[in-house]
């Protein structure tokens, strides 16, 4: 190779390694092999040679043009990279940083134990039904078998709001769901299946008792239902609910105005570690039975043609006893500390093939 | 009701241990509340003899004693007066705890004499109030028996729950026909008396009041009234009672012994010779309660020629009770209507053990004989002789039949017992048969159970037509006594209802169809929109303090509760904003300054059905929480974008909505406003906290609420989609700035660019709002987004320049919008 030839390459070489950033080594680029760049210019003379030199100078120039253009493409490569890496460590952020909050809701444990049984219970075929939370009397007590000398119509147990003017019937607080058994059997023709979770009260507060609370009541009216079948329900709902699938329930004779035989459902449970399904211990959970001929017939079914049977649970006390909740009245205090503690995800509602 | 093993044993024959009987009673529904064994607090309490007591060497009080303990002599040193050789002694064994105080027995040096016991007085064993020596058992006390044995402490209490329907099992012989019936023992004769009426009564009834249907009495003369023995003493405080006189300890037995309740009155102190039963007058009495009763029309009363002596079936009074003093008793043996002591003793606020079982009902039939038995007991216990018997009245008509087909074991009851079966547990009852065939039997029912057949009244709905009424009527009441003879019989047959076999519900189908209504799916949703936007569902009371409530809106008088529970809980709430609020407060009170909060449940606009609609409300309040970046506080528009969330989910249309400036006073009239689906139509209110308000709830930092009328939300039609608008142009977007006046509303603005030209404009988003020093006074700039989406054809500079003529006219004209 001439001396030019090498000149030309050691310069640009040289140049290369010094240039800082794109910018030289584009001015470097241009000057080598731009348009009048260095190394253009002498093959634009190559033609000038002398006939005898051209062939072996061409094949330089042609050397030369090809080390010069790698060097040029791998320094740009370097630059490029060197320039990425400056950016990069120029936009470090420090991830340790909180983020926004991004609030979390949350639904409370009594509409979650609702859903669950809607799920339950909607699986062996009943609806939901609701009615009013001010009732009046005949549909509280009196249709219930009731009647109006019973203690349970006292002051002390049942709250009262004022007649409306011209308004025989006394207006109460449901102390039960049980009204609404009297409204689904009212307007609707059996067969029928129904649960009714709800707000009822009571004049009663103390660390177990809450003036309001929820209760989830159930009615089942069909012409061969039978009090196996009452058993059958209650023991199916309660092994799915509490996630038991041997829990031991246990039923004993009771007495309620509503239902006949009438009968007091127990789980079994430790009463020492309040595992449930554990233990030897019995846990009374609900109040049931075959409803009362007469309830039928003041709501206008005639007992000869249907029968069924009604039942009648805690909806705190069952979600309590679930999740291990140890007091009652933080139900209904909103403390946002209690409700993020045991409040569950609205994304994942309680659905019979994800298990309640 | 509380009864002991061995007051059970008195009318029971049975050897069943205490817990085949407990465990019996709970499932035949007489539920067991609890057993104790007084014995329990004689652990370690012996009877021994002192063999020899010395002087204690070295102190002049005590006494160092050698005491047989019936396995060994032991050294005691004892400081009672009384330790004497050949004393039979109660001795507390080292571990043993004394009744009194609590104090466990140890081994000791008292004075250098080893005491590895100690005696016991009267007071220490927790028996009585003697203290002035130790216990001298007599001669004949057996030595090293365990002293609870001896005393015959050990006497398990029962206690059960007795159901309302259930009077017959007041009593411990009631308890003890129905563990018989149960298959626990068998039911002992009663005592036939042995005495002779030797005299007419010379105290007489007369009855005026329909409460008091029979009456029967006796005077027993030349009785000796004193301290009760210790047996009836025993019987009594057994069962936490105190003895008080044998006459008035007897009559307290037979209340408990038969569920019998009797009254006695000195018979000397009953002036004019007749006691009458007659509606009261407003007169007052004392009563052997220790209060002043005063009786009213409604109530029973008994009265002498002086005036009032007693409430009948409630309470009875000083001036004719039996004391020390009495000679000459007279015996009331009644049978009153239950729901009318039951009203009287409410009224009256006296629960008394002889209430409590004339309201449930008593046997009447067995009056005759309770009297013979009273009677008898006086004269064992204190003498006397017995006059003829004095009535009033007549037995009421208690008999009645009932009938179980015994099919219905199977198709009502679930379990298929045999006939025999069934009617052998109802006789063991006390039930007779009356006539049986194959398929059926009806029986007599005994006079102690008025809750079989009793055929109290339908309370029908009024609705019913005659027909209906006629038909249902029949029907309960063939049902009825069936059902109860059902019940009798799964409650006592062997294995109860336990073994009813369990049968799942049939079903339709393998799969149920929609469990949830309409209305019910669409709150469970809302419920999820609003806990996925951020906030906390809470559970509120329905009531709350009126004058909170009338901070938002209305506390009507319809709604105020005739007996709250406490002050501050006295009124139906208007909105759940209220008790949201109130909790918010109390979060803060707590430090918990930022919250978000959401309920879906009732309000109460009037106490009808129609005047009770449940909604969802939500409450954002507080600062929150700094943070680096920056934390926005709530606004009104946040409340405002929460209802739109769930309108959204539930499907309203949501560019059929307007917003109007009328929401609620208990919202900043600036900051607030009514989302309504057409004229009418209120679907939700939403805006800041009026400032008055928030502060008399002493709420700190922003707080804005929302109200959701959940069921003036309209269904969604449930059509299938259209097909969806998918054009293929590139849309076009072009911005505009408006000038108009600042109090236009930018739903206007906005609502005016969108309609002027609908075939093109695909959407229209205000992104900025201007109001200052480069504008006039009063004046504001709304700057929007069109976006133009062309569905043929790309559009040219001239159709583009047109629709935007259309905009700008459109905005002129609604709002007097200028182009800035």
């Amino acid at each position: 190779m001439s001396n030019d030839l090498e000149a030309l390459k050691s310069a640009t070489l040289d140049s290369l390694a010094q240039a800082a950033d794109l910018r030289a080594w584009d001015a470097i680029r241009v000057g080598v092999l731009g348009k009048s760049g260095a190394l253009t210019n002498l093959l634009k003379e190559l033609g000038k040679t002398a006939p005898e030199e051209r062939k072996a100078r061409g094949a330089a120039l042609n050397v030369l043009k090809g080390e010069l253009q790698a060097a040029i493409d791998a320094r740009q490569v370097e630059l490029d990279t060197a320039a990425l890496e400056a950016r990069l460590a120029a936009e470090k952020l420090d991830v340790s940083l909180p983020p926004q909050p991004r609030a979390q809701g949350l639904i409370h444990p009594i509409s979650r134990t609702m859903e669950e049984m809607a799920a339950i219970f909607g699986a062996m075929g009943f609806e939901v039904a609701e009615g009013p939370d001010i009732e009046d009397d005949w549909r509280n007590f009196g249709a219930l078998n009731i009647p109006a000398h019973h203690s349970a119509r006292e002051d002390m147990d049942t709250f009262y709001v004022p007649n409306p003017e011209g308004e025989g019937r006394r207006r109460v607080l449901r102390t039960h769901t049980s009204p609404v058994q009297v409204r689904t059997m009212l307007t609707r023709r059996p067969p029928f299946r129904v649960i009714v979770p709800g707000r009822t009260y009571r004049a009663d507060h103390d660390a177990t008792h809450s003036p309001m609370f929820h209760q989830c009541e159930g009615l089942v009216i069909g012409r061969n239902i039978t009090l196996g079948h009452l058993k059958g329900c209650l023991i199916d709902f309660l092994r799915i609910f509490f996630g038991v699938s041997d829990l031991p329930v246990r039923f004993r004779s009771s007495y309620f105005p509503f239902t006949e035989p009438s009968m007091e459902v127990d789980i079994g449970w430790s009463r020492k570690t309040g595992e449930i399904g554990g233990g030897t211990d019995w846990l009374e959970i609900l109040g049931s039975g075959m409803v009362q001929p007469k309830v039928l017939a003041n709501c206008g079914i005639d007992p000869r043609e249907f029968q069924g049977f009604a039942f009648g649970m805690g909806i705190e006390r069952v979600t309590m006893l679930k999740h291990g909740i140890p007091d009652l009245r933080p139900f209904y205090e909103s403390d946002l500390r209690w409700l993020r503690h045991y409040g569950f995800n609205p994304l994942s509602p309680a659905m019979l093939h994800e298990g309640v | 009701m509380k009864f002991t093993l061995s007051w059970l044993r008195t009318h029971l024959d049975t050897s069943a241990s205490l817990t085949e009987i407990t465990d019996t009673l709970t499932n035949i529904g007489l539920e067991l509340e609890g057993v104790a064994n007084p014995a329990e607090a004689f652990q370690g309490f012996q009877t021994a003899y002192v063999v020899e007591a010395a002087q204690h060497p070295n102190a002049d009080r005590l006494r160092a004693c050698k005491v047989d303990t019936g396995s060994g002599i032991i050294s005691v040193v004892c400081g009672a007066p009384n330790a004497r050789t050949g004393l039979k002694v109660v001795l507390g064994t080292p571990g043993a705890v004394v009744p009194a105080n609590g104090m466990v027995l140890k081994i000791g040096e008292i004075r250098g004499v080893k005491s590895e016991g100690m005696m016991c007085s009267t007071r220490e064993l927790g028996l009585g109030e003697d203290h002035e020596g130790i216990i001298e058992l007599p001669e004949d006390a057996p030595i090293g028996m365990a002293f609870a044995e001896y005393a015959g402490k050990n006497d398990p209490v029962i206690e059960i729950a007795v159901t309302p329907n259930r009077g017959d099992a007041l009593s411990v012989r009631g308890v003890a026909r129905d563990l018989a019936a149960a298959g626990i023992g068998t039911l002992k004769p009663l005592p036939s008396p042995s005495f002779q009426a030797g005299f007419p009564s010379p105290l007489g009834w007369n009855t005026e009041h329909p409460t008091c249907q029979w009456v029967l009495g006796r005077v027993v003369r030349g009785v000796k009234n004193g301290p009760s023995p210790q047996w009836l003493q025993d019987r009594l405080t057994s069962i936490g009672l105190r003895p008080i006189n044998a006459l008035v300890d007897m009559t307290n037995f037979f209340t408990i012994d038969l569920g019998r309740p009797l009254h006695v009155f000195d018979a000397d102190k009953v002036q004019g010779g007749v006691l009458t039963f007659r509606p009261g007058n407003g007169e007052t009495f004392a009563g052997l309660n220790g209060k002043d009763i005063t009786v009213r029309a409604e109530d029973c009363a008994i009265a002498d020629s002086s005036g009032v002596v007693s409430l009948a079936g409630v309470v009875g009074g000083e001036s004719t009770g039996c004391d020390e003093t009495t000679t000459s008793v007279f015996i009331e043996c009644a049978w009153f209507n239950p729901v009318a002591v039951a009203l009287s003793g409410r009224y009256h606020g006296v629960a008394s053990d002889a209430r409590a079982r004339f309201e449930r009902g008593i046997d009447p039939a067995l009056m005759p004989a309770a009297l013979d038995m009273a009677t008898q007991c006086v004269i064992d216990l204190c003498g006397g002789e017995a006059s003829e018997v004095a009535a009033a009245g007549a037995e009421p008509a208690w008999q009645r039949t009932a009938t179980l087909r015994f099919a219905r074991l199977a198709s009502f009851g679930g379990l298929d017992v045999p006939a025999d079966d069934a009617v052998a547990a109802l006789e063991r009852l006390g039930f007779t048969v009356a006539a049986r065939d194959a398929a059926s039997v009806t029986v007599n029912v005994p006079s102690w159970r008025n809750d079989v057949a009793g055929g109290t009244p339908l309370e029908p709905f009024p609705g019913l037509s005659p027909e209906q009424l006629a038909s249902v009527a029949a029907g309960a009441a063939e049902m009825e006594p069936e059902a109860d003879l059902i019940e009798e019989v799964l409650r006592l047959c062997p294995g109860g209802l336990q073994a009813v076999p369990a049968m799942s519900l049939p079903v339709d189908g393998a799969v149920p169809t929609a469990t949830l209504s309409p209305a019910q799916l669409r709150r469970g949703l809302a419920r999820r929109v609003l806990a996925a936007a951020g906030m906390a569902e809470c559970v509120t009371f329905s009531f709350m303090p009126r004058d909170v409530a009338a901070l938002f809106g209305d506390a009507p008088e319809l709604l105020h509760l005739a007996n709250p529970i406490a002050a501050d809980l006295d009124q139906m709430r208007p909105t759940a904003i209220a008790t949201l609020a109130l909790a918010a407060a109390r979060n803060q009170a707590r430090g918990i300054e930022s919250a978000a909060l959401f309920e879906i449940g009732p309000v109460f606009h009037s106490s009808h059905e129609d005047g009770q609609p449940l909604r969802a409300a939500g409450l954002r309040v507080g600062q929150p929480a700094r943070h680096w970046q920056g934390a926005a506080a709530p606004t009104a528009l946040d409340a405002k974008a929460d209802v739109l969330a769930v309108l959204a989910a539930l499907g309203v249309p949501m560019e059929a909505l307007s917003i109007t400036t009328d929401a609620p006073g208990f919202y900043h009239p600036g900051q607030s406003g009514c989302v309504r689906q057409g004229p009418k139509n209120v679907l939700a209110s939403f805006g800041a906290l009026h400032p008055r308000v928030a502060a008399k709830l002493d709420l700190s930092g922003p707080a804005v609420a929302f109200e959701i009328h959940l069921d003036a939300i309209p269904e969604p039609k449930r059509k299938k989609k259209s097909q969806p608008d998918l054009a293929a142009f590139q849309p076009v977007r072009r911005d505009y700035a408006f000038v108009v006046d600042a109090g236009v509303q930018a739903d206007a603005v906005l609502r005016a660019a969108r309609g002027a030209e609908r075939a093109l404009i695909a959407g229209v988003a205000l992104f900025d709002v201007y109001q200052g020093d480069k504008l006039d006074a009063g004046k504001k700039s709304l700057a929007i987004e069109v976006v133009l989406q062309p569905r043929e054809k790309t559009l040219t500079d001239a159709e583009i320049e047109a629709v935007s003529a259309k905009i700008v006219a459109a905005v002129a004209k609604a709002c007097g919008g200028v182009l800035r």
